[in-house]
């Protein structure tokens, strides 16, 4: 299927002219987006769609991705007061990849992804107070400050980062399936990357050893198009990541990132089978990113226009899932008013608790960089007081 | 005690800590089936089996990575680089994840990891796989590093390693392997990290080093004996955390130092304890610290340029003859 693409992609382009869209922003998403709609989910009945989950579940997943939104708005405004330092990397366009994927999880499941992470986090049980004070550095915060944006970790409630190399957590999480398969345990390692991560060795080395070893890790690529600002295809030789699972004999599958029903669908599935211990399975969820790269970046510009983003914002995941539940009764527009109120105030809340929070004291340099920090000989080198 | 090789002695190490901890394996490259690149593993898959003596595909990274995932959930992995030549691919997962995870997280998670593999050059393996990378791992706060020059303090600093929370990468000696020694058979026999040893004394001279070198180093002493100087050998053993009363005190005994190592002589260990000396020993010298390192180039194949490059008992005299003023 990959090499027909290609080859039509080839036959309808000649060398030159190839050349040329590859740069242009207005020619690059007509040919990706041929090869996007190929990828997308079954045809499915409304039952189907849902799956047998409750009304209860499927309420709480709408919840979670408008927490996830109001959460993320209420981090620009706190960053724009400049009481968020660093990087900040933002969610908003693709909750319903995490909040759709962790609802399919067990509570002793393990969570780890890359630096866009603080709906992960908090969706793997960490309060938005705490996640709110780690941006603001605070002793609070669910890394005592020390982590901030990218770093936040709860070992409570296993979510394992928060980490800023990109791909580097890959192997960090093949480790956490080792220890699974290690100590006998029924657990599933849900790890995440971005679509760029897909082009590190560790993305591969990782892959190989998973299915090898039969090690029960999920691997969910957030493929949101742009590794900063790089399309994709201008990055990857071949466009189907989902397909990169075959190198390694490991079960793969492309999940629409738009709609958190069919992230729970495939990320159930491939729970179940590392369960079972059937080994790992790549997950291609294809979503878009309605902000920029980070803070510091613009939302569009060379890379993507606005009416690009636009476009994408028509298919944004909270307003096609709010239009389902009201379609079949099981949430109406009063009641979604109602909640986004509850999720508001619960981010505001989250921000009110980061400023109350104090400064983690200068005292603390020292701490928890080792485990004894009482050891014989010299652990630090700077010539400074303790 | 019984006199047994290096190699034999980490081994005992190896054996003895996976009899105590279940937890504790072994992975790498050759470690199983083939018993290990240096057989410092022989026999061990045969006696823990596969999920505690695994063999892995030649992926550096990405086993790296794994053991730290694997440590910092709650078991305990001793990763087996074939050497530290080869570890350079997946100082990623040593500097970015091993070394910061504990203090990143505010101190949730434990980072109790070993890895170990022979440093620095043997004889003729040329510029990419003759590196003696202790000074450049030791550079980073949150790890551990040892280099243990003889086979009892392979032993006893491997088990510490093993049985500590925190990363270490111990960096043991390629040309070490043979070496013989008398090593103590305790279960419990094991060396704290952050001591240093005195390895000859005297009291004309310091000469501070670890790893292969205090070999030359006592070469070097053995060598000055003849002409009446009597030279302390200190023997480091662990670069992070260091022994600094141990180097304060040398100092303050001879008042003259000639500093020894393998590796390269920028931002090398060395580097780090002369300028020390001199921040907080500087009334107690009597001449300025001098070096002995690597010549400050990429290892040359052929055989006289090789024997060149490496530092010798020769250039160590000459640096003890020039801090005494001799």
């Amino acid at each position: 299927m990959a090499e027909e693409q290609t080859q039509t992609a080839e036959t309808e382009a000649p060398e030159d002219q190839a050349q040329e869209a590859a740069h242009s922003p207005q020619d690059v998403p007509a040919a990706e987006q041929r090869r996007w709609q190929e990828a997308q989910k079954p045809e499915m009945s409304d039952e189907e769609h849902l799956q047998g989950l409750s009304r209860e579940q499927l309420r709480k997943i709408m919840w979670d991705m408008l927490l996830a939104r109001r959460f993320e708005e209420k981090t620009a405004e706190a960053y724009a007061l400049g009481k968020i330092g660093g990087f900040c990397h933002l969610y908003i366009g693709q909750e319903a990849v995490a909040v759709g994927a962790i609802h399919a999880l067990q509570p002793d499941d393990y969570v780890m992804t890359a630096y866009r992470e603080h709906v992960h986090a908090i969706q793997a049980g960490v309060t938005p107070g705490a996640v709110m004070a780690e941006l603001y550095g605070r002793a609070d915060g669910c890394s005592k400050g020390k982590g901030g944006s990218m770093h936040m970790f709860s070992a409570e409630h296993n979510y394992l980062g928060g980490h800023g190399i990109v791909g580097g957590q890959i192997p960090l999480a093949l480790g956490v399936a080792w220890k699974i398969k290690y100590r006998k345990e029924e657990r599933v390692m849900q790890v995440y990357c971005g679509e760029a991560a897909v082009n590190q060795g560790a993305f591969h080395e990782a892959l190989n050893m998973a299915a090898l070893w039969k090690l029960p890790m999920v691997l969910i690529v957030e493929n949101n198009r742009f590794g900063m600002g790089t399309a994709w295809e201008r990055a990857a030789s071949l466009y189907d990541i989902w397909q990169k699972a075959t190198a390694y004999a490991m079960p793969s599958a492309v999940a629409d990132g738009m709609d958190p029903l069919d992230m729970y669908r495939v990320s159930k599935e491939a729970a179940d089978r590392a369960r079972r211990g059937e080994g790992p399975t790549l997950i291609e969820a294809r979503t878009y990113r309605f902000v920029g790269h980070s803070m510091s970046d613009p939302v569009s510009g060379v890379y993507r226009t606005k009416e690009d983003v636009e476009a994408e914002k028509l298919k944004d995941p909270i307003r096609i899932y709010a239009d389902l539940l009201a379609r079949l009764d099981i949430l109406s527009q009063e009641e979604l008013e109602a909640m986004d109120a509850e999720v508001k105030k619960l981010s505001e809340e989250a921000a009110d608790f980061a400023d109350k929070s104090p400064e983690p004291g200068v005292a603390e340099l020292y701490t928890e960089i080792y485990a004894e920090e009482n050891v014989n000989g010299r652990l630090y080198f700077d010539m400074r007081e303790r | 005690m019984a006199v047994i090789t290096y190699r034999e002695a980490l081994n005992q190490a190896l054996a003895e800590e996976m009899e105590r901890d279940p937890d504790v394996f072994l992975m790498g490259e050759e470690v199983g089936v083939y018993n290990g690149a240096y057989k410092v593993s022989k026999g061990l898959l045969d006696r823990f089996g596969e999920m505690r003596v695994v063999d892995t595909p030649i992926t550096e990274l990405g086993f790296a990575g794994l053991g730290v995932g694997a440590a910092m959930t709650g078991i305990r992995p001793v990763i087996e680089f074939m050497t530290w030549n080869f570890a350079i691919l997946a100082f990623d997962q040593i500097f970015n994840s091993a070394a910061k995870m504990r203090s990143m997280s505010g101190g949730q998670f434990k980072m109790p990891i070993t890895f170990r593999g022979p440093t620095g050059a043997a004889l003729q393996l040329a510029a990419q796989h003759s590196q003696a990378l202790e000074s450049q791992v030791a550079h980073y706060p949150g790890v551990k590093v040892v280099v243990p020059g003889t086979p009892a303090d392979a032993k006893g600093l491997l088990k510490a390693a093993i049985r500590d929370d925190d990363p270490v990468c111990v960096f043991e000696g390629e040309m070490l392997y043979n070496l013989k020694g008398e090593v103590p058979e305790d279960d419990d026999y094991v060396i704290p990290l952050g001591v240093a040893d005195l390895k000859r004394e005297g009291s004309d001279v310091s000469i501070i080093t670890h790893g292969k070198m205090i070999h030359v180093a006592l070469q070097a002493a053995a060598q000055l004996e003849k002409d009446g100087i009597q030279a302390d050998v200190l023997d480091l053993r662990s670069l992070r955390p260091l022994d600094t009363d141990a180097i304060l005190a040398t100092v303050a005994k001879t008042n003259r130092v000639v500093l020894v190592e393998e590796g390269w002589p920028y931002g090398g260990i060395t580097a780090t304890i002369a300028a020390m000396i001199q921040e907080e020993a500087f009334d107690h010298l009597d001449a300025p610290i001098l070096r002995v390192t690597q010549a400050d180039v990429p290892m040359p194949y052929a055989k006289a340029m090789e024997k060149a490059a490496k530092p010798s008992a020769e250039m160590v005299v000459e640096k003890v003859n020039r801090v005494l003023y001799r």
